[in-house]
């Protein structure tokens, strides 16, 4: 049997490099592609706790479950309003969206 | 080495390197079928886990929904000769916050990891989860079910041409 703690540690390599993709990328898309990656990274340690502490098993399954539909609603809105920024701007790099900036 | 924990380790190493061209690679569209690769070796190790209907819903919510939407709005937006720099001024600040984090959480993963037992886990954990869903954990699910309707109906009102 795989021990816990490497999938604990699988999952914080992934959620760095979801943070890492989040606050480097330029083009807005790439940023909601790191973000679901973080979210993804936080269902494998859901997961993991679930298999591993029994008495847990359901709620870990389950909030794993409530982060996957969130994870849906907030790639819909995201994308959404990326394609009103490149409406508007004609362009989805974040750094050049800067109307609110002085 | 047992068999499992190559399985794993093949996984897992299969998946950072996808999760590394998500975020390193210099072609948005090479990124995101980076995240379909990504989402799938997830999956393996959800089957790994015991979690068959998460590592189902996985693959079809993530790999057959969200990155369908994702390459979707990628071919709506990028133009054919896009900048060339992936990546913005603070590039070096952010590499010294990813690494810290990673640093931070493993201390804290290889410090306190709970005691696990080794009861096995539920035979099927579907019907579990399905009943788990509609009563105890009724009222979230309703909630997020208005939610994903309040962010359908938010996205059809943004994405507008008007």
């Amino acid at each position: 049997m795989v021990p816990l703690h490497h999938y604990l540690i699988l999952g914080a390599i992934l959620f760095s490099l979801g943070v890492f993709g989040a606050l480097t990328r330029r083009n807005a898309i790439a940023i909601l592609m790191s973000i679901e990656l973080m979210l993804n990274a936080v269902n494998l340690t859901f997961v993991a706790f679930a298999r591993y502490l029994p008495q847990t098993q359901l709620q870990g399954q389950a909030f794993a479950v409530f982060v996957i539909t969130v994870a849906a609603a907030e790639a819909a809105v995201g994308l959404a309003i990326v394609l009103g920024l490149y409406r508007n701007f004609r362009t989805v790099n974040v750094d050049e969206i800067n109307l609110m900036k002085w | 080495m047992t068999v499992q924990l190559a399985i794993f380790y093949l996984l897992a190493a299969f998946t950072v390197w996808a999760a590394a061209v998500v975020v390193l690679g210099k072609n948005i569209v090479r990124a995101a079928v980076a995240l379909i690769f990504s989402f799938c070796g997830v999956a393996g190790i959800y089957i790994l886990l015991e979690a068959d209907f998460l590592a189902a819903v996985q693959v079809l919510i993530y790999v057959g929904g969200i990155t369908i939407l994702l390459l979707f709005a990628i071919m709506l937006t990028s133009r054919i000769a896009g900048g060339v720099r992936v990546v913005n001024d603070q590039a070096v600040l952010s590499g010294i916050a990813g690494a810290g984090l990673l640093v931070g959480l493993g201390y804290a993963v290889l410090k306190g990891v709970p005691a696990v037992s080794s009861a096995p886990p539920l035979p099927q954990s579907t019907p579990f989860l399905g009943k788990a869903l509609l009563t105890t954990y009724a009222l979230p699910f309703e909630a997020v079910s208005i939610l994903l309707l309040a962010a359908m109906v938010g996205a059809i009102i943004l994405a507008r041409k008007d």
